[in-house]
């Protein structure tokens, strides 16, 4: 489907989460992150079109939480259809972003839209529009399978004739079909991810949005939410906007990514055009490994990698949802 | 948690094959209007109610007070006649108070339920659904207004056993049930607002004890509003939990009540507390 074959490299030996400071010092002496003439767009590629066509456009985001400027002047354009990856370690600003596209959080500066409708003017269009998996495991643990997708389809004014198939669809979609009269708490971490997803898909959403979706998941249970992901937009053809602070599965899974940092884009492009422009810039082409795109991180973050990425909150949480996952 | 994959991942994605999935391309029409609010609460009662039928524990342990109250307090006060009740045995008096006091219990918690909902991403999730916070909070006063109920038949059976001569009138019990839910939808409002003032759950606890003494003291859920000193009748006053009991006791025993002023209170709290809270409700997600 959307799998880039060979050329995707096993990075498996590498410090893949790269925001501990200890990570940092190792990156190339690389062009800095301000170095002009990157082969991929730069970080100020134009967003003002309220094209139709962009299922989400930020322009100028900024928010700050006190003194802290998580998301510090965003600028991004999500195409209708495709599986957009926003990247970055913990703290870059992500998740902010995120909750700024799905009215959670005002827009204090800046501008945001979801298919054209504002997102702070037109809220409830906003979210008529998406389908959204927070960080946390959030299924209900209280319910079954069956009772927390149908919480969902109500809420979105599925019709009473038509509710009980449309559910029984989504679960089956994800795979739960035949537990999805078992209580959520009796679920694996991966098992309630798809829950979740099937929660996000019974509304049938233009704009699925995933926030680190496979946080704390075993390698298995990561790849059949992945497929599942990617099984339903085939059939859908819903535009997906994914955080990860998992390089490998962005290169895998998404169309084009944006490697954020400090609350800006620094990078954008197709993972391959990323891979590729820093292949070039090395100009190493000839010896050693294909970069990764991890490897393109560090080059655009520089030494960057600091104490700021990843504050207490934001670990705390992430371990939460981890020891949730068990 | 952080590991790459220790295997390739699995080259085919053959292996998920969703069945069709016509019905998921097509949007649900949206309902509009005046239908909207009265639809999303259903659906949120409907879960609340799915949740306490999956998990009954919750609803016996709760019995266990209100059952002590008045085995304890209501037995050995009833013998020493020391608060003027009008005539009527201590037992008797108290019991419409302990329903009402069980209820706020049960109610006070509900800021930190919803603080935990939030920590766990489902209160975020619904959030991002179209649907009105005050339909969100309606459907938690509505659970919690369903738990102080069940209560409130635990208490009437238990003071019958002990006794109490109340009333089987239907229609009066109902009056009972729609002043209970009131009551209770007054107090998890209350407590919500709270959470979306302090925001943690640490706070919430710590005021959450901080207030449920003196409404509860200063009400007359144990004594007459009549023996307490001047100001406390003035909290007394403003006390919805006052009115609550005030409507139980006439409907339950048919002591002198002033049924018009206590619904009438009863709903305007009630209202105002789902107001609050709701405008408040957004606060919980940053």
């Amino acid at each position: 489907m959307r799998r880039r074959g060979g050329t995707r490299p096993e990075s498996a030996g590498q410090d893949r989460l790269g925001p501990g400071p200890e990570s940092a010092g190792q990156a190339e002496p690389g062009p800095g992150p301000e170095s002009a003439g990157q082969a991929e767009p730069g970080p100020d590629t134009p967003v003002r079109g309220d094209g139709p066509a962009d299922a989400v456009s930020c322009a100028g985001l900024v928010y700050a939480f006190g003194e802290t400027t998580a998301v510090d002047g965003l600028d991004l354009a999500v195409r209708d259809g495709e599986v957009f990856g926003l990247l970055g370690p913990n703290g870059a600003g992500k998740t902010t972003a995120l909750r700024c596209i799905t009215t959670l959080l005002p827009v204090p500066a800046g501008r945001v839209s979801v298919f054209g409708h504002d997102a702070t003017r037109e809220r409830m269009a906003v979210r008529r529009l998406l389908g959204y998996v927070p960080q946390q495991l959030s299924a209900d643990s209280g319910l079954t399978g069956r009772e927390n997708v149908t919480l969902f389809a109500r809420v979105f004014d599925v019709s009473r004739r038509e509710r009980a198939a449309r559910v029984a669809q989504a679960l089956d979609a994800v795979g739960l079909g035949d537990v999805a009269d078992r209580l959520a708490k009796t679920y694996s971490g991966g098992m309630v991810r798809r829950l979740e997803l099937a929660q996000a898909l019974v509304s049938a959403p233009r704009l699925l949005i995933l926030d680190e979706p496979t946080i704390g998941l075993d390698p298995i249970a990561r790849t059949s939410v992945w497929e599942h992901i990617n099984a339903v937009r085939a059939a859908t053809g819903m535009t997906v906007l994914v955080t990860t602070h998992y390089m490998d599965e962005a290169d895998q899974y998404c169309d084009r990514v944006a490697l954020m940092h400090r609350g800006r884009v620094r990078a954008l492009g197709t993972p391959r055009e990323l891979r590729d422009g820093l292949a070039a810039r090395r100009g190493n082409s000839g010896e050693g490994e294909p970069p990764t795109l991890e490897d393109v991180f560090r080059d655009v973050a520089g030494s960057g990698l600091d104490d700021r990425s990843g504050d207490f909150s934001d670990v705390r949480s992430t371990r939460r949802t981890a020891s949730r996952v068990g | 948690m952080s590991e790459a994959p220790a295997v390739p991942l699995p080259a085919s994605a053959e292996s998920v094959r969703p069945g069709s999935l016509d019905l998921l391309v097509v949007p649900p029409s949206a309902r509009t209007g005046w239908r909207l609010l009265p639809a999303r609460v259903a659906a949120l009662c409907a879960v609340e109610l799915q949740k306490l039928r999956h998990d009954r524990t919750e609803l016996y342990t709760r019995a266990i007070q209100p059952a002590l109250w008045l085995l304890i307090f209501g037995e050995t006060f009833t013998r020493i006649h020391a608060i003027p009740t009008g005539g009527i045995p201590y037992i008797d008096y108290l019991a419409p108070g302990i329903i009402a006091q069980s209820a706020m219990f049960i109610a006070i918690f509900y800021g930190i339920m919803i603080i935990w909902e939030r920590d766990a991403g489902i209160l975020t999730k619904l959030l991002v659904t179209p649907t009105p916070r005050s339909a969100l909070i309606t459907g938690k006063a509505f659970a919690a207004g369903v738990k102080a109920l069940i209560q409130a038949v635990v208490v009437v059976v238990i003071a019958a056993l002990l006794g109490v001569a109340m009333t089987w009138n239907p229609l009066r019990l109902l009056g009972v049930a729609v002043a209970v839910v009131l009551g209770s939808a007054f107090f998890s409002c209350l407590s919500m607002t709270i959470a979306g003032i302090v925001l943690t759950r640490d706070r919430l606890m710590g005021i959450g004890q901080a207030i449920t003494m003196p409404l509860f003291f200063g009400s007359n859920a144990l004594y007459p509003v009549a023996v307490m000193p001047g100001w406390l009748q003035a909290v007394s006053l403003v006390n919805p939990l006052s009115y609550q009991v005030d409507a139980l006791r006439g409907l339950l025993l048919g002591t002198p009540a002033h049924l018009p002023l206590d619904y009438g209170v009863l709903t305007v709290a009630a209202a105002l507390g789902v107001w609050s809270a709701s405008s408040l409700l957004g606060r919980l997600a940053r």
